[in-house]
């Protein structure tokens, strides 16, 4: 195809993602680097019949003159990086020379937000994503030698978790496992323990957001191992079957090697949409022990006196670095599979 | 074949069984249980005392005579506005749809028939922006849109879900295409026709399958989405996923709980139908690019 007409065939898509993708990180890399102006105070003389006062007040008119002027605030270098509430450098050198050992130096370190965050996200990923393959497999290969008439609804149902948006599918969770809903009452009255929940606990909500997460993941990995094994080469595992092999052996000599690639497919995928986790803290009102970098992101636009630009621009950048290594043994693959092709 | 291959032991058989009637109810009993709830009151759902009252429904049958009650529906619809919310979705995904698989069959159909080299970098840059989360590029929207004064209307968050879901349409559609024959369109390029008279014709005729497995993608996203839309939109133009978040309320003011269960079964059930109708368009789109022979 000549360049022209693939420019013009290929320019609408193109500007949508040009605009919309590629110029918003730009903007976010240049919002980092602005600090909100503050607001000009000014000492006001205040009287009433008890005599006069001093006070100091916001001088709304020059403040908002200068946001005016300048909306995007001061130019602030790469300061909102090293603050308190992301990567904390000053607050990390302190706490290393004070050190009174290694674990006390990491639990100050764990107390930092963006370094609190960073190890829910990183957590979440690396959990979910082991059983993630593993419920799926066996998902898929307990499905695949049903019979074919019952195996449509059998995968419908199967992949329900995956369809709802993880907003829903957490409140739909959280209502039966909350200390009055039906698997929290239940774990109550089995553990004879009423005051028991799983709110309460730190850990008891890390586990309960990581079950969620397999819980929602799950279906991906179950579809792509189930579509997997349809392309299991047959003469092998006859030969095997002739051999002798059980089906155990079957699966781990024949079809587990075959799958290894969509293995580390799936798995990714899911590191990488996993690293993302927002909507389940919220679903779960989990905020207040579990927070990912996505939500530090969310609670700063969603701040109800003043939006943070500054600091969410610092952290979605300090995020896209992160996903860049989780992505980058995906675009080698890519980048070997485009090499065959050729 | 089939048969000989598939054989083995009866206690396996039993284990299989057990295993996916177990990973089934995991899957299907919660939708159920909301869905049940759902014409309950409150106090039956979340029940303090026992949750065998959501089951009997004794409070509900005490507050409103009946075992069923439909209130949280019609107080939710009238009251709550959910009807404004799922009006607002139908908008936004309907246009999503038509728009991004309008962009993506385009841009597909020249990546997949050209032979440059900037192709493949087009595909990977793809790919990144496909791996970029959805609230780092909100983060980008927020003050431009402010200072240009389109944020909360429903039209800039539509051309934004088109532009978030064009990676993902254009690597499904342009691994559709592939599998299209290129003599197809060669043999119409000699004959005399232009690229987009090809297209038109050799090409559109064959590329529904594609294209519906496509639609489904970006329709999920658009339906499903929370990012964009609870940060983007303003609280009149909500739709259906912010505004049952909104129902939940706030910590400074309890939100309606009961209005939140109805909702989420009023959202979920018209997905699950599409779904049920395109299961298999769906399973062949997931599994694009990661089954190679």
């Amino acid at each position: 195809m000549p360049h022209k007409t693939f420019f013009w065939f290929f320019l609408p898509s193109g500007l949508a993602m040009l605009f919309f993708i590629g110029l918003p990180i730009f903007s976010s890399l240049f919002q980092s680097l602005h600090i909100e102006t503050e607001q000009i105070l000014i000492e006001v003389e205040t009287c009433d019949p008890f005599g006069c006062e001093m006070e100091v007040q916001v001088d709304q008119e020059a403040t908002s003159k200068l946001r005016d002027e300048k909306p995007m605030g001061k130019f602030n270098g790469l300061d909102t990086y090293k603050d308190r509430n992301h990567l904390a450098f000053s607050e990390l050198g302190e706490a290393w020379d004070q050190k009174t050992s290694f674990k006390n130096f990491i639990s100050i370190l764990l107390n930092l937000p963006f370094y609190k965050s960073l190890l829910f996200t990183l957590t979440f990923c690396f959990t979910v994503t082991p059983f993630v393959i593993v419920l799926g497999f066996f998902v898929a290969l307990s499905l695949n030698v049903l019979s074919k008439s019952i195996k449509g609804p059998l995968i419908f149902g199967s992949i329900l978790p995956m369809i709802v948006t993880p907003l829903i599918g957490s409140l739909v969770l959280f209502w039966m496992i909350d200390a009055q809903g039906i698997l929290g009452a239940t774990l109550q009255y089995i553990f004879n323990d009423p005051n028991l929940s799983l709110k309460s606990s730190k850990n008891l909500t890390w586990m309960m957001l990581i079950i969620y997460g397999i819980w929602h993941n799950t279906p991906f990995a179950f579809i792509v191992f189930y579509a997997g094994l349809q392309t299991v080469p047959q003469d092998p595992v006859e030969a095997a079957i002739i051999d002798g092999a059980s089906r155990s052996q079957r699966v781990r000599f024949i079809v587990l090697p075959h799958l290894y690639p969509v293995a580390t497919f799936i798995a990714l995928i899911c590191l990488m949409d996993n690293f993302r986790v927002l909507e389940p803290i919220l679903g779960f009102s989990a905020e207040g022990v579990a927070q990912s970098l996505s939500w530090m992101i969310y609670q700063d636009l969603r701040n109800e006196t003043k939006m943070l630009f500054g600091s969410a621009g610092a952290t979605s950048m300090l995020t896209i670095i992160g996903v860049g290594i989780l992505l980058t043994p995906v675009l080698i693959r890519t980048w070997k599979e485009f090499r065959t092709e050729r | 074949m089939e048969s000989k291959i598939n054989q083995y032991s009866y206690q396996l058989k039993i284990f299989n069984s057990l295993f996916i009637i177990f990973w089934l109810l995991i899957s299907i009993f919660p939708f159920v249980w909301t869905f049940w709830g759902s014409f309950k009151v409150k106090a039956d759902f979340f029940s303090r005392s026992d949750w065998w009252n959501a089951i009997y429904g004794l409070n509900t049958i005490i507050e409103t005579g009946g075992r069923y009650t439909f209130e949280a529906y019609i107080n939710s619809w009238t009251e709550g506005e959910f009807w404004r919310a799922a009006r607002n979705t139908i908008i936004v995904t309907v246009s999503v749809v038509t728009i991004s698989l309008f962009l993506g069959t385009l841009g597909a159909y020249a990546l997949s028939r050209s032979t440059y080299k900037y192709t493949f970098w087009i595909l990977i840059a793809a790919l990144v922006f496909r791996a970029m989360p959805h609230i780092t590029l909100v983060s980008g929207y927020l003050f431009p849109f402010f200072q240009l004064k389109i944020w909360g209307i429903l039209p800039t968050t539509i051309i934004v879900l088109v532009a978030i879901n064009q990676p993902f349409t254009l690597w499904l559609l342009y691994s559709f295409f592939k599998t299209v024959p290129k003599e197809l369109d060669e043999s119409a390029l000699i004959d005399g026709c232009s690229y987009f008279q090809a297209f038109r014709h050799i090409i559109m005729p064959v590329m529904w399958p594609g294209v519906i497995t496509a639609g489904l993608f970006s329709l999920m996203l658009a339906y499903n989405d929370f990012t964009v839309t609870a940060l983007l939109l303003n609280q009149q133009n909500y739709t259906m996923v912010p505004k049952i978040n909104a129902f939940l309320g706030t910590i400074e003011h309890s939100g309606n709980y009961m209005w939140a269960v109805s909702s989420v079964v009023s959202a979920t059930a018209p997905l699950f139908m599409i779904v049920m109708f395109f299961q298999r368009n769906l399973i062949s789109g997931l599994t694009t690019g990661a089954i190679k022979g």
